[in-house]
């Protein structure tokens, strides 16, 4: 199958423009931060300073304190990994369910898919914030519900988007001559309409990384999202907002993180090459 | 107003009322069902058999569920939708002396929001590409990429902190017999945040929908019959965009929902959605799911407001 000859390939140039690399950067720097930063700092993110509450940056405390004392520094690095990791783990769960339900959609018999499109257009008639409340009020918001809670809200957007990507490749004359030969719905699923779809699916999964973020980040503002000990920016956000008069680094400095995450990615996903579609999208 | 219009309208209001039943289902699943035993939740784990038995009783969770299901939409569609188990007041008389406040942000916010994100979104598709345009649309992105609540406390920072032209906290109300500067005080930080928040996709929507339309071939002719350019924006782009920018209006004004909830929390205004934060955290059900209700079908009749709109902008079907 592989003997026709390909056109050549255009010369390769760098594969993200300026604005993508710096985008990529921060990102990486905020991944790293979750993965190893609490390992770099020597383990005095938890006590409590004794130093002064609300303290301005300085030599010692390069972000200043916190409502506690604590060093804030040390609290949006422990809060990275609650923010980053938590949001990660439901958009890629969300994304990958989307996924296999589109697919299952795609090769089933038209009544399962009538049956799952539908199901997915009621979830979409809910306001995510609102499903968000409804969940938090009916299975708490531990960290081991959050998750699932998340992912939920963002498998209809998924769905939809993967879904009408798949019908396209299901379309096409290699997919019958495939069927025609008699390989079985998984093959048509895995070997057919997966490896096509994947690109444009990964750009998406970006784009719901920073819809699950701000939503996460909202919920733990409002308190109801990660509970005391444990902080995500969001409730670094609302423990320290009494820092808000004097424009304290203390609710600048997480706030600003959730900004740079979200912009970080916006930026790489505008710049990636070839621009996968954005458009139909869900809304957040 | 032809039948072909007519029908398409009819359909897509049942088709609302049909997700609005489907929805409350999902609504009465997820709270009621999902959760467990309400009884257990409340007795503790050391609970007798006989006293657990008797609690299910007494709130009628020992009928099935399709049943429990169907008495509980009878009350919320007759306006009884029950009791706070934390108040012990009708969650009917909770909402009704919140739901004005609520009301009345929501409208001030259109009122400014809709004209202020018309006008910038209009100019900027005109001036596509000039500095203006980029100024607006990059700091809609960029507000469209941040956290509602991060706009809000910025906005706090900015206009009550650093300028201290505007008290930070909302002492709230409509009723709170104020006089017109003091109330006018009072709103503008929670109207200004959710204007934000709102203006930001109606303004990025609005400019789309234009920006399409100037680029028609008819436009072209427009210019190369020598009309100015008010004239082809005002006269020709915009009647064609109507469809389009009120179906982005509807939309954007969905997205106030959202914000309306870290709003109302945020400056600690006595409206619904922080009447149900706080049912949230007090995991009062019968509030949560009241108010969720209430939001649905609002969210609902917005999204087909903006599918009516099309419908029946759209030249297309009108003219046949």
């Amino acid at each position: 199958m592989s003997s026709l000859p390909l056109p050549a390939r255009p010369a390769r140039r760098l594969p993200l423009a300026w604005p993508g690399i710096a985008g990529a950067l921060v990102l990486l720097f905020w991944v790293a931060a979750a993965a190893i930063g609490p390992m770099l700092l020597n383990a005095n993110g938890g006590d409590l300073g004794g130093g002064d509450v609300f303290a301005p940056a300085s030599a010692q405390h390069w972000l200043g304190t916190d409502y506690l004392g604590r060093d804030m520094l040390a609290r949006v690095i422990e809060g990275a990994r609650y923010t980053v990791g938590i949001a990660l783990a439901a958009t890629l769960l969300a994304s990958s369910i989307g996924t296999v339900l589109a697919l299952l959609a795609t090769v089933s018999a038209p009544w399962l898919d009538a049956v799952l499109s539908r199901g997915m257009d009621t979830l979409t008639s809910i306001p995510s914030k609102m499903l968000a409340l409804i969940m938090v009020a009916a299975v708490g918001s531990s960290l081991g519900m959050l998750v699932p809670t998340a992912a939920l809200i963002y498998i209809p957007g998924t769905f939809r988007i993967a879904r009408s990507l798949a019908v396209n490749i299901h379309a096409m004359d290699y997919v019958t001559v495939a069927r025609t030969r008699g390989e079985g719905r998984l093959y048509v699923m895995l070997y057919e309409i997966l490896p096509n779809i994947v690109g444009p699916m990964l750009a998406d999964l970006g784009l719901r990384f920073v819809y699950v973020v701000l939503l996460l980040a909202s919920l733990s503002f409002l308190g109801l999202g990660v509970q005391p000990p444990d902080a995500d920016w969001g409730s670094l956000v609302r423990e320290n907002i009494g820092a808000l008069p004097d424009a304290g680094a203390a609710v600048l400095a997480p706030a600003l993180a959730i900004a740079s995450l979200t912009i970080a990615v916006n930026l790489v996903i505008d710049n990636l090459p070839g621009r996968a579609a954005r458009g139909a999208k869900g809304g957040r | 107003m032809n039948a072909l219009i007519l029908r398409l309208l009819v359909n897509r209001v049942a088709l609302a009322l049909l997700s609005l039943l489907v929805v409350s289902a999902v609504v009465f699943a997820i709270t009621a069902v999902l959760p467990g035993d309400a009884a257990e939740a409340q007795l503790g784990q050391d609970a007798t058999p006989e006293s657990l038995a008797a609690l299910r009783h007494q709130m009628g969770l020992d009928v099935p569920a399709l049943e429990r299901y169907f008495s509980w939409l009878r009350g919320m569609v007759t306006g009884a939708p029950g009791t706070s188990v934390v108040t012990g007041m009708p969650v009917g008389d909770m909402i009704a002396s919140r739901l004005p406040n609520s009301l009345v942000l929501a409208g001030l916010t259109t009122l400014l929001a809709v004209p202020l994100a018309l006008a910038l979104g209009i100019a900027s598709a005109v001036w596509r590409g000039s500095w203006f345009d980029r100024l607006v649309s990059s700091s809609a992105v960029a507000v469209v990429s941040v956290p509602e609540f991060l706009v809000a406390t910025l906005a706090v920072l900015v206009f009550a902190v650093q300028l201290r032209w505007l008290p930070a906290l909302s002492s709230g109300g409509v009723d709170s017999g104020a006089s017109l500067a003091d109330m006018l005080r009072a709103f503008a930080m929670p109207v200004l945040s959710l204007c934000c928040v709102t203006m930001a996709q109606m303004m990025r929507m609005t400019r789309a929908a234009v920006v399409d339309q100037l680029k028609a071939p008819y436009i072209e002719m427009v210019l190369l019959k020598g009309a100015s350019p008010a004239r082809m924006v005002l006269a020709h782009a915009l009647p064609n965009a109507v469809g389009p920018i009120a179906n982005a209006v509807a939309l954007s004004l969905s997205y106030l929902l959202g914000g309306v909830i870290i709003v109302e929390t945020i400056f600690n205004y006595p409206g619904i959605a922080s009447l149900m934060v706080d049912g949230v955290a007090q995991r009062d059900m019968p509030l949560v799911q009241t108010c969720a209700m209430l939001f649905c079908a609002v969210y609902l009749l917005l999204v087909t407001l903006a599918d009516l709109c099309s419908i029946v902008a759209n030249p297309r079907l009108r003219h046949r």
